[in-house]
């Protein structure tokens, strides 16, 4: 899994009929700072998060479990919503 | 998933069986903003999109989840047609 904060939300309405009535949102990964790390990318919901939220989200096949047994057809998805998190700051 | 744009369509007659009738487009990735990025990507269309639409590409083995791609050797197929990408001022 990865962390990522919410930045914006994708409208979609001509989809995959097994995406009908899932929230897609655009992730931008972040480091455990808190800055920017790696490509912006579009991800179903599963945790209910919304734009300004940090979440945690997993890539591959395993972001259409949440909706089983429907198949989705997506390769991130959106599995929690992080209250907070703590770092070593020495690692 | 990512978003991108559709910029051409590729003909081939020669192919695996289970692409036959699929047809596959060009796609250039952007980010949310509409500014391309990274190299261009060859995606299976489930959704009738066309040249010049903002589409959402989803990719790996999730493709396959696609509609009426099981088993078709495939990894990466447009499954919606942006309307509206909305992103969070500042992001």
């Amino acid at each position: 899994m990865q962390l990522a904060k919410v930045i914006g939300d994708v409208v979609v309405t001509r989809k995959d009929d097994n995406l009908t009535g899932i929230k897609l949102l655009v992730l931008q990964p972040i480091a455990a700072d808190g800055s920017n790390a790696g490509r912006t990318l579009v991800a179903v919901d599963a945790a209910g998060a919304g734009v300004g939220e940090t979440v945690f989200f997993v890539r591959g096949k395993e972001a259409s479990f949440p909706f089983y047994p429907t198949e989705v057809p997506a390769d991130a998805g959106i599995v929690g919503i992080v209250d907070h998190y703590d770092v070593d700051p020495e690692s | 998933m990512i978003l991108a744009r559709i910029v051409g369509t590729v003909v081939a007659t020669r192919k695996d069986p289970r692409l036959v009738s699929n047809k596959l487009l060009v796609a250039r990735p952007m980010d949310p903003h509409g500014k391309s990025e990274g190299s261009y990507l060859v995606a299976v269309d489930t959704v009738d999109a066309g040249v010049g639409e903002t589409v959402l590409i989803v990719s790996g083995s999730s493709a396959r989840m696609a509609s009426g791609m099981k088993d078709c050797p495939v990894d990466a197929a447009v499954v919606g047609i942006v309307d509206t990408v909305e992103v969070a001022a500042g992001d």
